[in-house]
C-alpha cells in the first residue's frame, strides 16, 4: 500500500461538511484544521487563566485562605499543564503550522491529512480529561514536573489521569512533527528552494525535529513513572532503591527542548509579521536560518541547568552552565536582526507591530534574566523562587503568547476576510502590556528575597508586592475583554478585508480571503523573494 | 554624519551610565549573612548592570525604530530593500560570544571561590573507600576538614519540617543554632520527598534528596535570626515548611548546646 498524497484524493470535497459544521467535524482539510486547534487552545488558554487567576486571588494574602492547600497544589499544577500542552504548544505549532505551512511550501494540503486530524482530535479529549480528574479524586498536584517521589505519594487517580492526559498530548505532539518535517521536505512545490521558504518554514522544521527527538523521551519517562505508581515498581522510588534525580534528568531532557518547542514557531511568525508592516526585506535571511538550528541543536544539551540545586556533580553544572548561556548567541543576533528589518522601514503602528514589538522588549528581559539563570552560582539563590517564575513568565507569556495574539491580527483577515477593529485591538495591547508587566515584573524581586515558587502562604513582609501582581494579573485578565469583543464583532461585521490587505508577498495573501478549499484556484504559485519589499522590479512568476 | 556618530555615542554613553548608576545604587538582595553572599552579590551586580545596558539599549532601539520609522499618512511605497549586511551579523555574533563566554568564565570564578568546584577526586574517593555515595552541594569541602571542623550537624527532611540533630551533643533541634565565623558542615538527607534547604541570606539552596545524602557547606558572618525555607514543592503544607536559623556569638551558642546537650547513653 502506498500513502497517497495526491490532494485530489485524500480532500474529497463532497465528503466534507460545510459551513461552521466542518470545525465540529473529522476535517482533512488543513485550514479548517488549523482554527480546530486556535480555538480548542484559547478555549483552555480561558480555563488556564482562570486558574492563574485563582492563583493570584491565593496570594493577595500571606494566608493560605482563598482554597484548601492540597487543592491549591491541584490549580498551579493545572495551570502549568493545560497552558503548555493544550494553549501554547498547540496553537503556535498546530494552528499556525496547520493553517500556514501548506501555503509557504506551495501545497494543497499537508503530507498526511488523516494523521493531521487524528493529531487535533487527541486533544479536546484528553484536554476535557484532564480537566475533569478534579472531579474524581483530585486532580494532580505534584507540579506539572510531576517529580518522584511526590508523584508516587500523592492521590493515584489524578496522577494517572494526568500522565495519561500528557501521553495523548505528546502523541498528538509527535504526529504533528512528523507531518510537518514530511510537508516541508517532500511537498515542496517544484522549483521552490529551501532557501527561499518563509522564516517560519524554517521554524517549524527545527521546532519538529526537537519534538520527534525529545517528546518520546517524556513519554517513556511518564510511563516508567506511571508503572511506579500502579505497579509499585522502583524506578523513581527510593524506597524500593529507585533514583529520583534520573527521573528529574529524562523529565528536563523533553521539558528543556519544549521550551524552544513553544517560542522558535513564535521566533519564525514574527520573522512573517515584521517584515510586512515595516515594509522591508527580513534582515539577515540566512544568519536567521543558521540560528534557528543552533538554537535546536544547543537547546538538546542544556536541560541539566534545571537541577543545579539537585545533586549533580560539579563539571555537569559547568557544561550546562556554558551550554546554556551560548543559547544568548543566536538568539541574540535573531532579535539584532528583528529591530534592523524595523530600522528604515515605513511601519504601520498597529496592533500586530505592537504585539510584536512587545514581544521583542518582553522576551529580550526574559532572555537576560536566562543568561544570569544558567551560572550555576548565580542560580543557586533563585532556582525554585519567584525568580524563575517572573523569568519563564517573560518567555512564555511575554514572548509566545504576544506573538499569538500578533499573529491572530495579523491573519485574522486572511481567515475570515473581515478586518478585526484596530482601535479595540490597540486597547487590548496596552492593557495586556502594562498588566503582564506589572504582574510579572515584580516578581522577580520577591524570588531574590525569599518567596519560593508554589506555595499558598508566604512571609507577611511580602503581601504588598504580591497584591501589584494580583493587579497586573488582574489587569491580564480585562484584557481578554476587548479582544473577545472585537473577534465576535469583527467576524460578523468587521470592515471587508480583500485579499490582501497588508500588500504582504508571502504566498498564502496571493489568494482568495478565505481561501478555497484547496488553496488556489488554479496553480500554486511561485514565491522566491517572500521578503521583497521595496524591490521595485516584480519578485513573482 | 559626524553629528549622527556624536548622537549616537551620547545614546550609548547614557545608557552606560544609567545602568552603572542603577547597578550600584539599587539593591534588590536581602542581607549579607555568609561568606557566599558578597561574593553571590559581586557577580549579581555585575550581570545586573550587563543585562541593564542591553535592555535599556534594545528598548531603546525598538521605540525610536517605532517613532522615526512610522508610516505618515501621505507615504506610500515600502522601506528601502535592504536585505542585511555581513559585516554587522559578525559584528553581533562576535562581540555577545565574548560577552557570553567572559560571563561564563567569571562566573566560573565565583563558583569556585564558593567551593562548588573543590570535591570532585574527593566524591570518586568516598565513593570507592565507602559503600555509601554522598553527594556534595556548593561549599564542600574535603574529608579532613570535616573531620577538623567541630560543627557536623544532621539535617532531616520530612513532610514539613527540618530537624537539626547534633550528634555531639546527642540532641535534636527544630531551630538550627550555629556559631557565628564559623565552618558548618551539614548532612542532609530526606525520609520522604524532595525537599530543598535554602536560607536567602546566605544565598545557599541544596535539595535534601531521599536516598541521596548530601554535604552542605557554610559560614555564616552576620549575627541574627534567618529563615530556613523548604523550596521544592513537597505536598499541600510546603508553603509552611519553614525554620529558622540562629546565628550567635560564640559563648551564648556554647550555652545553648550545653542547655541541650544529653549526656551519653551507655550501653
Amino acid at each position: 500500500m502506498t500513502i497517497s498524497i495526491d490532494p485530489q484524493k485524500t480532500n474529497n470535497e463532497s465528503l466534507q461538511p460545510k459551513g461552521w459544521l466542518r470545525y465540529f467535524s473529522f476535517s482533512l482539510d488543513h485550514k479548517v484544521i488549523g482554527i480546530q486547534y486556535l480555538v480548542c487552545g484559547f478555549l483552555f488558554y480561558l480555563i488556564g487563566g482562570t486558574l492563574a487567576s485563582a492563583i493570584r486571588i491565593e496570594l493577595a494574602s500571606p494566608m493560605s485562605d482563598f482554597m484548601p492547600r492540597d487543592v491549591y497544589n491541584q490549580v498551579l499544577t493545572l495551570h502549568g499543564t493545560i497552558m503548555i500542552f493544550l494553549w501554547i504548544v498547540p496553537v503556535v505549532n498546530g494552528a499556525f503550522g496547520n493553517y500556514l505551512i501548506p501555503f509557504y511550501v506551495g501545497a494543497r494540503d499537508m503530507a498526511f491529512p488523516r494523521l493531521n486530524a487524528v493529531a487535533f482530535w487527541l486533544i479536546p479529549p484528553s484536554g476535557l480529561m484532564l480537566v475533569a480528574s478534579y472531579f474524581v479524586e483530585g486532580a494532580a498536584q505534584a507540579g506539572w514536573t510531576a517529580y518522584p517521589p511526590l508523584s508516587i505519594t500523592t492521590p493515584q487517580s489524578g496522577q494517572i489521569i494526568w500522565i495519561l492526559s500528557v501521553l495523548l498530548l505528546g502523541g498528538s505532539s509527535i504526529f504533528g512533527g512528523i507531518n510537518f518535517i514530511a510537508t516541508i521536505i517532500k511537498l515542496r512545490r517544484p522549483g521552490l528552494k529551501l532557501m527561499q521558504l518563509p522564516m517560519y518554514c524554517w521554524a517549524m522544521l527545527g521546532t519538529s525535529i526537537l519534538v520527534v527527538l525529545s517528546t518520546p523521551v517524556l513519554a517513556g519517562t511518564l510511563i516508567l513513572l506511571s508503572f511506579d505508581i500502579i505497579a509499585n515498581t522502583g524506578f523513581f522510588n527510593p524506597v524500593l532503591g529507585g533514583n529520583v534525580v534520573v527521573y528529574q534528568h529524562l523529565f528536563w531532557f523533553y521539558s528543556h527542548p519544549a521550551v524552544y518547542i513553544m517560542v522558535l514557531p513564535a521566533f519564525g511568525l514574527v520573522s512573517e509579521i515584521l517584515p510586512v508592516h515595516a515594509r522591508k526585506p527580513l534582515f539577515g535571511y540566512t544568519t536567521m536560518v543558521f540560528s534557528i538550528m543552533g538554537i535546536v541543536v544547543l537547546g538538546l544539551v542544556v536541560w541539566a541547568h534545571h537541577m543545579f540545586t539537585s545533586g549533580t556533580p560539579p563539571w555537569m553544572r559547568l557544561f550546562f552552565t556554558i551550554a546554556t548561556a551560548f543559547i544568548a548567541v543566536p538568539t541574540g543576533i535573531k532579535f539584532f536582526n528583528w529591530v534592523a528589518t524595523l530600522w528604515g522601514g515605513k511601519i504601520s503602528i498597529n496592533s500586530a507591530m505592537l504585539f510584536s514589538c512587545g514581544f521583542i522588549i518582553n522576551f529580550v528581559f526574559g532572555g537576560i534574566t536566562g543568561v544570569a539563570l544558567a551560572q550555576v552560582p548565580f542560580d543557586i539563590h533563585v532556582h525554585d523562587t519567584y525568580f524563575v517564575v517572573a523569568h519563564f513568565h517573560y518567555i512564555v507569556y511575554g514572548g509566545t503568547v504576544f506573538i499569538i495574539f500578533s499573529s491572530i491580527y495579523h491573519w485574522f483577515p486572511k481567515v475570515t476576510g473581515k478586518m478585526l477593529n484596530e482601535k479595540l485591538g490597540i486597547l487590548h495591547f496596552i492593557i495586556t502590556f502594562i498588566g503582564f508587566n506589572l504582574c510579572f515584573a515584580p516578581q522577580h524581586w520577591l524570588g531574590l528575597n525569599g518567596m519560593p515558587r508554589r506555595v499558598a502562604e508566604y512571609d507577611p513582609q511580602f503581601q504588598f508586592v504580591n497584591q501589584i501582581s494580583s493587579l497586573g494579573a488582574l489587569l491580564m485578565a480585562i484584557s481578554t475583554i476587548p479582544f473577545l469583543i472585537n473577534v465576535f464583532i469583527s467576524v460578523r461585521n468587521g470592515k471587508d478585508a480583500g485579499d490582501n490587505p497588508w500588500n504582504a508577498l508571502t504566498p498564502e495573501w496571493l489568494t482568495s480571503s478565505p481561501p478555497p478549499v484547496e488553496n488556489w484556484e488554479g496553480e500554486a504559485p511561485l514565491v522566491e523573494e517572500p521578503y521583497g519589499y521595496g524591490l521595485e522590479i516584480s519578485e513573482q512568476t | 554624519m559626524l553629528n549622527k556618530n556624536i548622537y549616537l555615542i551620547l545614546i550609548i554613553s547614557l545608557v552606560f551610565a544609567i545602568s552603572f548608576w542603577i547597578g550600584f545604587n539599587v539593591n534588590l538582595l536581602p542581607a549579607e549573612a555568609s561568606i557566599n553572599a558578597p561574593i553571590y552579590d559581586e557577580l549579581f551586580k555585575i550581570l545586573f548592570i550587563i543585562g541593564l545596558i542591553i535592555f535599556i539599549g534594545m528598548t531603546i532601539a525598538v521605540i525610536y525604530s517605532l517613532f522615526k520609522f512610522r508610516k505618515r499618512n501621505d507615504q506610500i511605497g515600502d522601506g528601502i530593500a535592504l536585505e542585511g549586511n555581513l559585516s554587522l551579523e559578525i559584528v553581533w555574533t562576535i562581540i555577545p560570544s565574548i560577552i557570553v563566554l567572559l560571563i561564563g568564565l567569571y562566573s566560573y570564578n565565583i563558583y569556585d571561590r564558593m567551593g562548588g568546584m573543590k570535591e570532585l577526586n574527593h566524591n570518586h574517593e568516598m565513593m570507592s573507600s565507602n559503600t555509601e555515595k554522598i553527594w556534595a552541594g556548593i561549599s564542600q569541602t574535603s574529608d579532613n576538614e570535616i573531620a577538623i571542623n567541630n560543627l557536623s550537624i544532621e539535617v532531616s527532611a520530612m513532610q514539613f519540617a527540618f530537624l537539626f540533630n547534633y550528634p555531639k551533643g546527642n540532641f535534636i533541634s527544630g531551630e538550627l543554632h550555629v556559631p557565628v565565623d564559623q565552618k558548618v558542615s551539614m548532612k542532609m538527607e530526606s525520609k520522604d520527598v524532595i525537599h530543598a534547604f535554602w536560607v536567602p541570606e546566605f544565598r545557599i539552596k541544596q535539595d535534601i534528596i531521599p536516598g541521596q545524602p548530601t554535604i552542605l557547606n557554610f559560614t555564616p558572618t552576620k549575627v541574627g535570626k534567618y529563615p530556613i525555607i523548604c523550596a521544592e514543592l513537597c505536598g499541600p503544607y510546603h508553603g509552611g515548611m519553614r525554620a529558622s536559623i540562629i546565628v550567635e556569638e560564640e559563648s551564648d551558642y556554647n550555652e545553648w548546646f550545653n542547655k541541650n546537650k544529653k549526656p551519653e547513653v551507655n550501653l
